[in-house]
């Protein structure tokens, strides 16, 4: 499955990329395990994942908790708690 | 009427206004966030995801119309980079009453900050600069609203 990853505000920044496309491995089944997954990718993508508790997820523009399965989405963003308004 | 703008330029809240007052509806309560004077910031960058930010307030705005029945509604949120002093926000809510007025217009600037996908960063005179962290009170806040 090939998805199309988004990164916002300073998870961008550690990461060092405003997105990737990427083929997930066959064991990736939530968006916990795709973070888990992505955390060894490189030490940006590890340490912009480091805390759980600061990472939120949209699938396909809706958000979704990080236990949400990901069923070939298109677009899966991660970004950190909004500050708007 | 629903009105959903996400625009890096300045708004006149009058506009909003004129709009809704153009319904008859008894009452609009409007809301606008300004950029805070906070010692020593001197630029606020407000980052967004562009695909995601339309459909949500729209999706918010459609709540409080079909919540409190709303006549009209406008939501205006800018991005990009702002000064101290300058409009971030604006919400305006056109009904009957003023309590379903004031009610929705309370509900949508709580739901904004917490459901709307926008990151503030913070630009201080000696050039550093700090992403603004997320508040719990903001969380209680809008749970009040069930």
């Amino acid at each position: 499955m090939t998805v199309r990853l988004l990164y916002f505000a300073w998870i961008r920044e550690q990461v060092g990329l405003d997105g990737e496309e990427v083929t997930l491995p066959d064991e990736i089944s939530t968006v916990f395990d795709l973070v888990m997954w992505l955390r060894t990718r490189g030490e940006g993508h590890a340490q912009a994942l480091s805390d759980l508790s600061l990472i939120r997820c949209a699938m396909d523009q809706q958000m979704v908790p990080l236990t949400e399965a990901v069923t070939d989405p298109c677009e899966i963003a991660l970004f950190p708690p909004v500050t708007g308004g | 009427m629903k009105q959903v703008l996400v625009q890096r330029e300045n708004f006149n809240p009058s506009t909003g206004q004129s709009l809704l007052e153009a319904l008859s509806p008894g009452a609009i309560a409007t809301f606008t966030g300004l950029v805070r004077d906070d010692g020593g910031m001197t630029a606020m960058i407000l980052e967004h995801y562009p695909a995601m930010t339309q459909v949500a307030l729209e999706g918010l705005a459609d709540q409080a119309v079909e919540r409190w029945s709303l006549s009209g509604v406008v939501v205006i949120h800018r991005y990009g980079t702002l000064h101290p002093g300058d409009r971030i926000v604006h919400v305006a809510c056109a009904s009957s009453h003023r309590a379903a007025a004031l009610d929705a217009c309370a509900f949508l600037i709580d739901q904004l900050k917490i459901n709307a996908p926008f990151w503030k960063k913070e630009i201080r005179a000696d050039g550093s600069a700090s992403w603004v962290e997320a508040k719990g009170v903001d969380d209680l806040a809008a749970e009040r609203w069930g």
